[in-house]
C-alpha cells in the first residue's frame, strides 16, 4: 500500500476514535430480568412514621446488610444535635440507604397537593440499564440475571465513585468520614433468608411501600392510576400479592408511576399526588444514558478493529520515520 | 539527523527548588490526614459531586498537559517532521511527570486504593465502563513514556551513542504512544457522557470524546511552547523562537477545527438557551473568548514569529482549554438537590504539592540528564 493511502486510512480510523462516529442512537431498550423484583411506593398512602427507616438500618446491619461492615457493634446512626438519642438522618448517606423526605409548598396544610406537603421515599430504583453497572470499571455494581437486583461487591470495588457520577438519582453513597470506605446503597435486602423480603415495604404499616415482582407491581400502579379520587379501595399490605389488605380512600395521583420509563425504566415505583420533580424525582428522558455512553464505546472499541488499524498505521508512518531521521 | 542533547548543569538546591520542596511537604501533611480520616476530612467532595479538583485538575488537565509527548511524536514522527526533534526528549519527559503524577492523584483519589490493582485483573473487568478503558491506557501509557524516555538515562551514563540500539525499536513505542492517548483522551471526554442530565446541555454531547482529544492535543503543543520559553528563562539559554513559532503553526488549524465543530455542536442540539444565566454560562464565555482569543493570536504567521506573542498565545490557549475541561467535569455538572462544590483549602493544597513535585522533578531531570537540546551556537 503507498504511505500515502496508509496514512489516509491511519487518519480515518483515528477520527474515528476520536469522534462519536455514529448518531447516538440508544443500543436497544434492555429486557426485564425474568424474575425482576421492586417496590412500588405511592406517597399518598404515606404517613411518614419512619418504620421503614428504623427497619432497614437494623436488617441491614446485619451481615451481609448493605450497612453492614466487620466488627460493627452497632448500626449507622446519624444522630441529630449533641444528645444521642434517635437516628435522625436528612438524607441517604453511607449511613442510611433508605430515607422519608418531606416536600412542602405555601402553608403546607393539605397532604398531596402541589400547593400542601407530601413525603416521598428515597432508594435505589434498581433500572433495567443502570448506569452505575454499566460505569463501575471492576464489575463491582452488577444487575442480578434473574431478578435484576442492583447489588455491590466490596471486594471489587477501588472506590472511584464513578457510579455516583452517573446514576441519574444520586443514589450510591460514599462513606466520607471513613479511612476504609465502601458504597452504599439499597439491595432491595438480598441478604435475607428465603421467604423473607425488604424490611421497608415489610414495615409498612398502611401499605406505602410494598414489595414485589415488578410485572406485579406495574399492574398494581396502573390500576391505583385509573381509580377515581375519593373513591376507595384495598390496598395490598408488604407484599403485592400478601393477600392482606387495607382499605383506604383513593388520592388524586398525578397520572404516571415514575421510574415506569425514565432513563429505560426501572424495577421500583413511585406514584404521588405532587408532580415528581418537587420531590426530588427529576424528569428524565426514556432513554437511558448508559446506552448512549456503550454505544459510542462499542462503536470504538469494537473488536479493537479501529484501534488496531490505527495502530498498524502508526506502527509503518513511525517506522518510515525512524529510517528518514537516520 | 542528530540532535544532541546535553544536562544544563549549575546547582540543585536554589530558591525555587526549596519553595517547591515547602509545598510538597504540606502536601504530604494532608494526605496522611486523608488516609487515617478518610476523604473526608481534607477534601469538599461530596455524594453530589464525587469528583473534585484531584481527578479534574490533575488527572484531566495533568494528563492533557502530559499531551506534550504525544503531540510531538505525532509531528515527528507519524507526519515526518524531523525539525522539531530537539523539542521532543523534553516534552517526553513532561508528559512522563503528568502522567505518572496523575497516576498518583488517581491512587491518593480513590476510596479503596488496595483494590486499585483489580483493574488490571481481567477477572474484575467490565467491558462497558468508559473508566475501565481509560485507566488501562493510562496505565500502559505511564509504561511507555518511561521506555521511550528511558534512552536519556542511557546516554546520561554512556554518553551521546549509548542509546543507538534501543532506538532501533524506538518506533514501535512511538506507535503505541500515539495509539495510547488518542484513546485515553477521547475516553475522558466519553465519560461523562453517561452523566446525562447532570452536565449542562453546554457540554453534554455524543462529541465530547472528539472535544477532549482535540483540546489535549493542543495543550500539548502550547506546553511545549510555554515550558520552552520559560526553561529559556530560568536557565539562561537562548530562546528556541525560529523551531516554535513554525510549530505553533499547526495549533491555528486544529484549533479552528475544533471552535467549528463544537458551536456546530452547540448550534445543532440547541444547547445556547443555557448559555445566558448563571456561573457555568458565564465560565461557557470565557471557555470560547479564551480560546477564540488563543486562535486570533496564533493564525497570523506575523505574529507567531515573535516569541513574546508566542509564549502568550500558548499560555491563554493552554488556560482556555483548561477551563473546558473544569466547565466539562465541575462547572457544568449539577447533581441537584442543592449541592455545590469549591474545593477545600487543603484539596488546593494537595493539588498545588503535586505541582511543586513535577516542578522539583523537573530541575532535577534537566539539570543532571540529557533532555534539553544543547544550544545551538554552542
Amino acid at each position: 500500500m503507498e504511505r500515502r493511502e496508509f496514512l489516509k486510512l491511519t487518519a480515518a480510523s483515528g477520527l474515528l476514535i476520536a469522534a462519536d462516529a455514529l448518531p447516538a442512537q440508544a443500543s436497544g431498550a434492555k429486557e426485564l430480568p425474568p424474575d425482576a423484583v421492586g417496590l412500588l411506593y405511592d406517597a399518598t398512602l404515606c404517613i411518614g412514621c419512619k418504620a421503614c427507616m428504623v427497619s432497614c438500618k437494623q436488617v441491614n446491619s446485619q451481615k451481609g446488610g448493605a450497612l453492614w461492615s466487620e466488627g460493627m457493634t452497632a448500626p449507622p446512626y446519624e444522630f441529630a444535635g449533641g444528645a444521642q438519642i434517635w437516628d435522625a438522618p436528612t438524607d441517604l448517606s453511607g449511613k442510611s440507604v433508605n430515607i422519608i423526605q418531606l416536600y412542602r409548598s405555601g402553608s403546607g396544610t393539605a397532604k398531596d397537593d402541589p400547593s400542601g406537603y407530601s413525603f416521598v421515599k428515597r432508594q435505589c430504583m434498581h433500572c433495567v440499564h443502570p448506569a452505575c453497572v454499566s460505569a463501575c470499571p471492576v464489575s463491582a455494581m452488577k444487575k442480578d440475571p434473574r431478578t435484576g437486583i442492583v447489588t455491590y461487591d466490596k471486594d471489587a470495588c477501588i472506590g472511584c465513585r464513578y457510579c455516583q457520577v452517573a446514576c441519574p438519582w444520586n443514589i450510591p453513597r460514599f462513606e466520607w468520614d471513613q479511612a476504609f470506605p465502601q458504597i452504599r446503597k439499597c439491595q432491595l435486602c438480598r441478604h435475607r433468608e428465603e421467604g423473607k423480603y425488604s424490611a421497608c415495604a415489610e414495615a409498612c404499616p398502611v401499605g406505602a411501600t410494598i414489595y414485589g415482582k415488578t410485572a406485579d407491581l406495574r399492574t398494581e400502579a396502573a390500576r391505583r392510576l385509573a381509580l377515581p379520587a375519593g373513591s376507595s379501595t384495598r390496598y395490598p399490605l408488604g407484599r403485592v400479592d400478601s393477600g392482606r389488605f387495607v382499605e383506604s380512600k383513593v388520592a388524586r395521583y398525578e397520572q404516571h408511576a415514575y421510574g415506569l420509563h425514565e432513563v429505560g425504566g426501572a424495577q421500583c415505583f413511585v406514584l404521588a399526588g405532587v408532580p415528581f420533580d418537587k420531590l426530588g424525582l427529576p424528569q428524565l428522558p426514556e432513554g437511558a444514558f448508559a446506552a448512549k455512553s456503550e454505544t459510542i464505546q462499542h462503536t470504538l472499541y469494537k473488536g479493537m478493529i479501529a484501534p488496531g488499524i490505527l495502530l498498524a498505521g502508526l506502527l509503518f508512518a513511525a517506522y518510515r520515520s525512524s529510517q528518514d531521521h537516520e | 539527523m542528530s540532535h544532541e542533547h546535553k544536562p544544563v548543569g549549575g546547582p540543585l538546591f536554589t530558591r525555587m527548588f526549596a519553595i517547591a520542596l515547602v509545598f510538597a511537604g504540606i502536601g504530604v501533611w494532608v494526605l496522611a490526614r486523608r488516609f487515617m480520616y478518610g476523604l473526608g476530612a481534607v477534601s469538599h467532595m461530596s455524594d453530589g459531586y464525587p469528583w473534585g479538583i484531584w481527578i479534574t485538575y490533575d488527572v484531566l488537565v495533568g494528563t492533557a498537559i502530559g499531551c506534550g509527548g504525544y503531540a510531538m511524536a505525532l509531528l515527528v514522527y507519524i507526519f515526518n517532521k524531523g525539525e522539531y526533534h530537539p523539542l521532543v526528549r523534553s516534552a517526553v519527559m513532561t508528559s512522563l511527570f503528568g502522567y505518572g503524577l496523575a497516576g498518583f492523584s488517581i491512587f491518593v483519589d480513590i476510596g479503596r486504593y488496595w483494590n486499585m490493582l483489580n483493574v488490571l485483573n481481567p477477572a474484575y473487568w467490565n467491558l462497558n465502563s468508559v473508566l475501565l478503558e481509560v485507566a488501562l491506557c493510562i496505565a500502559a501509557y505511564i509504561g511507555v513514556l518511561f521506555l521511550e524516555f528511558f534512552p536519556t538515562f542511557l546516554e546520561a551514563k554512556g554518553g551521546p551513542g549509548a542509546a543507538k540500539g534501543f532506538n532501533k525499536i524506538m518506533f514501535i513505542l512511538v506507535a503505541v504512544g500515539v495509539l495510547l492517548p488518542t484513546m485515553h483522551q477521547s475516553s475522558l471526554g466519553t465519560l461523562m457522557v453517561i452523566s446525562g442530565q447532570k452536565l449542562s446541555p453546554l457540554w453534554q454531547s455524543g462529541l465530547l470524546p472528539f472535544f477532549n482529544v482535540t483540546t489535549a492535543i493542543l495543550m500539548g503543543y502550547g506546553i511545549v511552547i510555554f515550558e520552552s520559553y520559560l526553561s529559556a528563562n530560568a536557565f539562561g539559554r537562548p530562546y528556541e523562537t525560529r523551531i516554535l513559532a513554525k510549530l505553533a503553526g499547526v495549533m491555528p488549524a486544529l484549533l479552528g477545527l475544533y471552535l467549528v465543530v463544537r458551536w456546530a455542536d452547540l448550534l445543532m442540539r440547541g444547547a445556547l438557551g443555557s448559555a445566558f444565566s448563571g456561573v457555568p454560562a458565564l465560565m461557557f464565555w470565557v471557555e470560547n473568548i479564551l480560546l477564540v482569543a488563543a486562535l486570533a493570536m496564533l493564525a497570523p504567521a506575523a505574529k507567531r514569529a515573535s516569541g513574546k506573542n508566542l509564549c502568550t498565545s500558548a499560555f491563554v490557549l493552554l488556560l482556555g482549554c483548561s477551563v473546558l475541561k473544569f466547565n466539562m467535569y465541575i462547572v457544568g455538572f449539577n447533581p441537584g438537590h442543592g449541592w455545590t462544590y469549591f474545593p477545600s483549602v487543603p484539596e488546593i493544597m494537595v493539588t498545588l504539592a503535586i505541582v511543586a513535585i513535577e516542578i522539583l522533578a523537573y530541575l532535577i531531570f534537566v539539570k543532571k540528564l540529557p533532555v534539553l537540546p544543547a544550544p545551538e551556537h554552542a
